[in-house]
C-alpha cells in the first residue's frame, strides 16, 4: 500500500470531448469534495460551437476545479492535475498545466485519427509516447477498453457502454483523493431511477475505476485534502446565473410584488430566463419576448402594472434596451435590468468573459439619462445583490443596471445560504386611491428622496398620463418649458445621487486603512484580488483591496478611501473602464491592469503587477 | 372586466383632459377622438380601469387627450408596453393607439407578435399614408412612387396591406373603419370592445396637412356608396347608391355583379362570414384588385384563448401541481451539506 500525502490545495482541469461527459464529472467530484468540507471555486469552459465535430479543437469542453483546505478565491491559475480524455483536450490545456503536474490520459483519445483531429502534424507520433510530456506525471490508461471490459456481461450497446468512461475516470479520481463513493452512487440512483440497466452499469464502472486504482497503484500514493475552515451551517453548491436567479424570486417574495421577467435568449443570460421559467409556483412570469426591445419594454409594462419588473440580456441586448431604459428614467418606474457582460463589441466572444460594459451601462443613452449600476463580485453573491437591485429599483422608483459576467455566470462555489425569514423585507409603497373632489393628483411630486409615487392603472382617482416627452415638475404634464427641462433633468440626477445616502459606507475587504496600494476592483475579478493581496498583506505589504458593489452612485465614503492611499490599481478585464469613471470623479491618477483575452486575471499575473507597481514606488 | 360605474355614470367630455389638443385643424385625429371618446361613455367605462397606451406618431398623442390611466411610450414599442402591462393586471381595459408608420414600420415587428399572441386589447391603427409628425415622408402605406419629402422622384417601396398583415399575423380580430363616418367607427369600437383578444382596427384617417384626400373616394358623398364596401356578418356584399352592385365568388375570383339586369340576384352574392379565413384573406385584397369597392368593417373575428388567460391559467396549474412556492426549500435545493 502507498502512502497518502496531505495537501493544502489542488486544481484540477477535466478535458474532454464534448460528448464525454466532463462537465458532469467535474461537477459530481465538485459536490464530493463540498460534502469533505473542503472550501471550493470552479468553472467550466464551454465550446462555442453547440455541437462541434467530435476530437477537434473546437469540440473540447473543459471544467476547472480548485479546492482546498484553505478558504478559496478564484477556479485557480494552473492546473496540478489534467484530466485528458483525448489528444484535442491535452492539446488545448497542457499549456496551463503546473511543471511536474499530473496527466491521466485516456489512449484510446490519441490515435491516429484522435490526433489527426487535434492537428497534430501528419504521421506525428502520440505525445503520449514521444518527448512532449517529458518532466510530467502520466498515467495513461485505456479507459475506453477498461470500460468495455467492465460491461462485456451486460446487454448494452457499444455506444452506451462508452457513455460510462466517465465514470471510471470518477472512480479513479476518488480512489486517488480518498473519497467515499456514496454521494455519487446516490446521485446515479435518481438520476437513472427509470433505466436500471444503465444505472448498474455506471455503478459497476465507478467502481471499476476506484478498484483500477487500488489495485494497480498507478499512483504510488493517495492525496488527501483536509477540510477548510469554513463558517459552521448548512451549505449547497450554486452558480451565479442560478444564485440570480434565487435572489430575483426571494426580491419578488420579499416585497410582496409578482416577478415579471421579460427577456430574449442570449448568452450567457438565458440560463436565468431558463431557471426563473421553473419557478411558477412562485408567482413568477416568465416571458420570452419577440427581441430584446419587446422585452425591455414589457417589463416596463409589468412595471406600469405593479409588478417586479426585471429584463436580463448580454452586452449586445443592453444596447438595443437602451431607449426603453431611457424611457423608464423618465416614467420613473422601478425596473431591474441584468446585463451577463460577454467580450465585446458587436457578437464579439459570446462564450468568453469581460467587463467591458460597464461604460454602456453608466453612460450608455441618449440625454442626460443617470441610474444605479450595481455589480455582482462573485456566484454567491449574485443572490444578495440581485436583491439589493430589486430594492434600489422599488424604494427609488428607478431603473437599475445589475452587471454580472460569463465568469460569474457559470462559475459556482459553495454557498451558507440564509433562512428566508432572515432577509429583509423591500418596501414597495403605491400611491393610495382618492375618491371625492380632493386636490388633483400629482404623479411626480416626490418625497425627500427625490422618489415620486408608484400609481398603479386600476386605482381609483389616480388617472393620469405619463411618457417619454419632458414631464412638468409635479403635474406630470407635457412640458417643453427651458427652466422647467433643466429642473427636471437636475432632479433626475440628484434622486440617483441621493440613493448613496440609502446605501452602505464603502468596506476595506482586506488590508490596513491607509498604505501605499490601494487595489480597487469591481465584478467577477473579486476572488483573484482578495486572493492575491491577502498573500501580500500577510508578507507586510502596505497593500489593501476594496471590491465595489455600487458603481453609480459610489458609496459616500470612496473618496475618503482613495485619498489614504498613495497608490491605487485598478485591475479589470476591459480596457479601463472603471479606471475612466474613478479618474473623471475623483480627479486621481490611477494604475491600470487590463487584460482582455476573454479569460480572467490570474494570481501570478496580479502579484507580478502589484509588486511592479509597489516598486516603482 | 370593467366595472361599470352604477352612480353618476361619465359623459364623453368627462373623458376629455384639460390638455390642448395639439392636432392640425382639420385633421381626423379629432373626429376619431371625439368617437372614442362618446363610445367609452356608451360603454360605461371606469376612467381608472382605462388605459390608453400609443407609441410616438401624430395619432400617439391621444392619451394625453383622454382621461384615463395612459403612456405615451416610445416609437413602434407600444405592442410590447400592453403585453406586459397585461402580464401584471389582465383586468385593465386596454386602449392601444398607433399609426401605420408606428405600427408598421418600425413597430411591425411588435404588432406581429402581439397579434398572435392575442393579448386581449383594443388595437386602433390609424392609417394616413404619410408620416405627418415628421413632416411628410412616405410610410409603408403610402402607394408606389409617392411623390414625397424624402421621395421627390417617388417612393419605390411596394406598400403594405395593413388587412392582410394583421390576418397573416392570425390575429383574432380585423376590421377596418374610417375617421369620417362617425357612426360607422363608433360601431366598430363597440365591435372591438367586445371582443376577447387582440382587436385590430384598421382606421383611414385624413392628414390635411401631408397627405390630403388620400381616402376622400371612400368618405366622400359623391363616390362612396360605389367605393365603400359595408360588409355584416351573415349579409351579402352589397354596395351602389341604390344597393345595385353586388359581389360573387367565382371560384376564388371575386366578381361584381349587377343586380338590376335581373341576371343575378342576392341568392348568387358572397354572403360575409366574419369567420371564414380564406374569404376574408380575399377580403384583405380588394384594395389590390382594380374595380373592387374597399371593404369596411369586421373582415375578421374568431374565439381564440387570450395570451393573459392561458398565463394565467399556467401559473395556477403549477401551482397545483408543485404547490405553492416555498422560499427556505428553493434556496436549500436539492443537496446539502453541513459543516459541523
Ligand atoms: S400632420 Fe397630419 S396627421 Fe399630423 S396632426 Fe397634422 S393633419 Fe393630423
Amino acid at each position: 500500500m502507498g502512502v497518502t500525502t496531505i495537501k493544502e490545495e489542488i486544481t484540477i482541469k477535466f478535458a474532454g470531448d464534448s460528448g464525454d461527459g466532463m462537465q458532469l464529472t467535474g461537477t459530481l467530484f465538485t459536490e464530493n469534495t463540498a460534502i469533505k468540507g473542503m472550501d471550493l471555486a470552479t468553472f467550466p469552459d464551454f465550446p462555442a460551437e453547440i455541437r462541434a465535430p467530435i476530437g477537434t479543437l473546437a469540440g473540447v469542453s473543459g471544467f476547472q476545479l480548485h479546492f482546498g483546505s484553505r478558504i478559496i478565491y478564484t477556479p485557480g491559475d494552473d492546473y496540478d492535475v489534467l484530466v485528458a480524455m483525448n489528444a484535442a483536450a491535452l492539446k488545448t490545456n497542457l499549456g496551463r498545466l503546473k511543471k511536474g503536474g499530473t496527466i491521466i490520459a485516456n489512449t484510446d483519445g490519441f490515435d491516429k485519427k484522435n490526433l489527426r483531429l487535434a492537428k497534430f502534424e501528419d504521421g506525428a507520433q502520440s505525445p503520449l509516447e514521444d518527448d512532449t510530456l517529458e518532466g510530467y506525471d502520466v498515467f495513461k490508461i485505456d479507459i475506453t477498453k477498461l470500460t468495455r471490459a467492465c460491461l462485456v456481461d451486460t446487454s448494452l450497446g457499444t455506444k452506451e457502454k462508452d457513455r460510462c468512461k466517465n465514470m471510471f475516470v470518477l472512480g479513479f479520481l476518488y480512489w486517488r483523493y480518498s473519497r467515499d463513493l456514496d454521494p455519487t452512487i446516490q446521485y446515479l440512483k435518481t438520476k437513472f431511477k427509470s433505466k436500471p440497466e444503465i444505472l448498474k452499469a455506471n455503478i459497476m464502472v465507478l467502481k471499476a475505476g476506484y478498484h483500477y486504482g487500488e489495485t494497480t497503484e498507478t499512483f504510488s500514493n493517495q492525496v488527501e485534502v483536509k477540510s477548510a475552515p469554513l463558517a459552521k451551517g448548512v451549505y449547497r453548491s450554486i452558480m451565479g446565473n442560478q444564485a440570480l436567479v434565487l435572489g430575483l424570486v426571494t426580491a419578488a417574495q420579499k416585497s410582496g410584488l409578482p416577478l415579471f421577467y421579460g427577456s430574449y435568449p442570449i448568452t450567457p443570460a438565458s440560463d436565468i430566463l431558463h431557471g426563473l421559467a421553473r419557478h411558477k409556483n412562485f408567482n413568477v412570469k416568465t416571458y420570452q419576448a419577440e427581441d430584446e426591445i419587446a422585452a425591455v419594454c414589457a417589463a416596463i409594462g409589468a412595471a406600469y402594472g405593479g409588478n417586479l419588473a426585471v429584463t436580463g440580456t448580454s452586452g449586445p441586448g443592453l444596447a438595443l434596451k437602451g431607449e426603453g431604459i431611457g424611457l423608464a428614467v423618465m416614467l420613473e418606474l422601478p425596473l431591474v435590468i441584468v446585463d451577463v457582460q460577454r467580450g465585446g463589441p458587436s457578437t464579439g466572444l459570446p462564450t468568453k468573459t469581460e467587463q467591458s460594459d460597464l461604460l454602456q451601462a453608466v453612460y450608455g443613452r441618449n440625454g442626460e439619462c443617470p441610474l444605479p449600476v450595481i455589480s455582482i463580485s462573485s456566484p454567491v453573491d449574485a443572490f444578495y445583490t440581485a436583491i439589493e437591485a430589486c430594492r434600489i429599483a422599488v424604494e427609488h422608483m428607478v431603473p437599475v443596471i445589475l452587471l454580472s459576467d460569463g465568469y460569474i455566470a457559470n462559475g459556482s462555489e459553495p454557498w451558507k445560504f440564509p433562512k428566508a425569514a432572515d432577509l429583509p423585507a423591500i418596501e414597495a409603497k403605491f400611491a393610495k386611491e382618492r375618491t371625492g373632489n380632493g386636490e388633483h393628483f400629482l404623479p411626480y411630486r416626490r418625497d425627500e428622496r427625490h422618489v415620486r409615487e408608484w400609481a398603479l392603472p386600476g386605482t381609483r382617482g389616480l388617472a393620469h398620463r405619463i411618457g417619454g416627452l419632458e414631464k412638468e415638475a409635479e403635474t406630470g404634464e407635457v412640458s417643453y418649458d427651458p427652466p422647467n427641462h433643466e429642473y427636471m433633468v437636475k432632479i433626475r440626477e440628484a434622486k440617483v445621487a441621493r440613493i448613496a445616502e440609502h446605501i452602505p459606507e464603502q468596506k476595506i475587504l482586506n488590508g490596513p486603512e491607509e498604505g501605499d496600494l490601494l487595489v480597487l476592483g469591481w465584478g467577477s475579478t473579486c476572488g483573484v484580488i482578495e486572493s492575491v493581496t491577502r498573500d501580500l498583506v500577510s508578507h507586510g505589504h502596505k497593500v489593501a483591496h476594496v471590491q465595489l458593489r455600487y458603481i453609480n452612485p459610489f458609496p459616500r465614503n470612496l473618496g475618503d478611501i482613495l485619498n489614504n492611499f498613495k497608490k491605487i490599481l485598478i485591475p479589470e478585464i476591459n480596457n479601463g473602464q472603471l479606471s475612466k469613471v474613478i479618474k473623471s470623479t475623483y480627479l486621481k491618477p490611477v494604475e491600470q491592469y487590463n487584460k482582455i483575452q476573454g479569460i480572467p486575471i490570474t494570481k501570478a499575473e496580479l502579484k507580478a503587477q502589484i509588486l511592479q507597481v509597489l516598486k516603482a514606488n | 372586466m370593467t366595472k361599470p360605474l352604477t352612480i353618476n355614470p361619465l359623459k364623453a367630455k368627462d373623458f376629455a383632459t384639460d390638455q390642448d389638443v395639439r392636432w392640425c385643424p382639420g385633421c381626423g385625429d379629432y373626429s376619431i377622438l371625439k368617437q372614442v371618446q362618446s363610445v367609452f361613455a356608451e360603454l360605461g367605462l371606469d376612467k381608472d380601469e382605462v388605459v390608453v397606451i400609443s407609441g410616438i406618431g401624430c395619432s400617439s398623442r391621444f392619451p394625453y387627450y383622454t382621461e384615463t390611466y395612459g403612456m405615451h411610450s416610445i416609437h413602434g414599442r407600444a405592442p410590447a408596453f400592453v403585453s406586459g402591462l397585461k402580464m401584471a393586471n389582465p383586468d385593465l381595459d386596454v386602449w392601444m393607439v398607433t399609426g401605420d408608420g408606428d405600427g408598421l414600420a418600425i413597430g411591425g415587428n411588435h404588432m406581429m407578435h402581439i397579434l398572435r399572441r392575442n393579448f386581449n386589447v383594443n388595437i386602433m391603427l390609424f392609417n394616413n399614408q404619410i408620416y405627418g409628425l415628421t413632416k411628410g415622408q412616405y410610410s409603408p402605406t403610402s402607394e408606389e412612387y409617392k411623390k414625397t419629402k424624402s421621395s421627390p422622384y417617388g417612393s419605390l417601396d411596394h406598400p403594405i396591406n395593413p388587412i392582410a398583415f394583421a390576418l397573416g399575423c392570425d390575429a383574432s380580430y380585423v376590421a377596418r373603419s374610417m375617421d369620417r363616418d362617425p357612426k360607422h367607427l363608433k360601431a366598430m369600437l363597440h365591435r372591438s370592445h367586445k371582443h376577447k383578444g387582440a382587436a385590430f382596427l384598421e382606421i383611414y384617417q385624413n392628414c390635411n396637412i401631408f397627405n390630403d384626400g388620400a381616402f376622400f373616394e371612400f368618405t366622400d358623398k359623391a363616390t362612396k356608396a360605389d367605393r365603400a364596401l359595408f360588409v355584416e356578418h351573415g349579409q351579402p356584399l352589397i354596395f351602389g347608391k341604390d344597393q345595385e352592385m353586388g359581389i360573387r365568388l367565382n371560384g376564388l375570383q371575386p366578381e361584381i355583379v349587377n343586380l338590376k339586369h335581373g341576371l343575378f340576384t342576392e341568392d348568387d352574392l358572397w354572403i360575409h362570414d366574419e369567420r371564414d379565413i380564406h374569404k376574408a384573406n380575399i377580403l384583405a385584397r380588394f384594395s389590390e384588385i382594380s374595380g373592387l369597392p374597399r371593404p369596411f368593417g369586421v373582415i375578421y373575428a374568431i374565439d381564440r384563448p387570450t395570451y393573459e388567460e392561458v398565463a394565467f391559467a399556467q401559473l395556477d396549474d403549477v401551482k397545483s401541481v408543485k404547490g405553492e412556492g416555498n422560499l427556505d426549500q428553493l434556496l436549500a435545493g436539492n443537496m446539502n451539506w453541513e459543516i459541523k
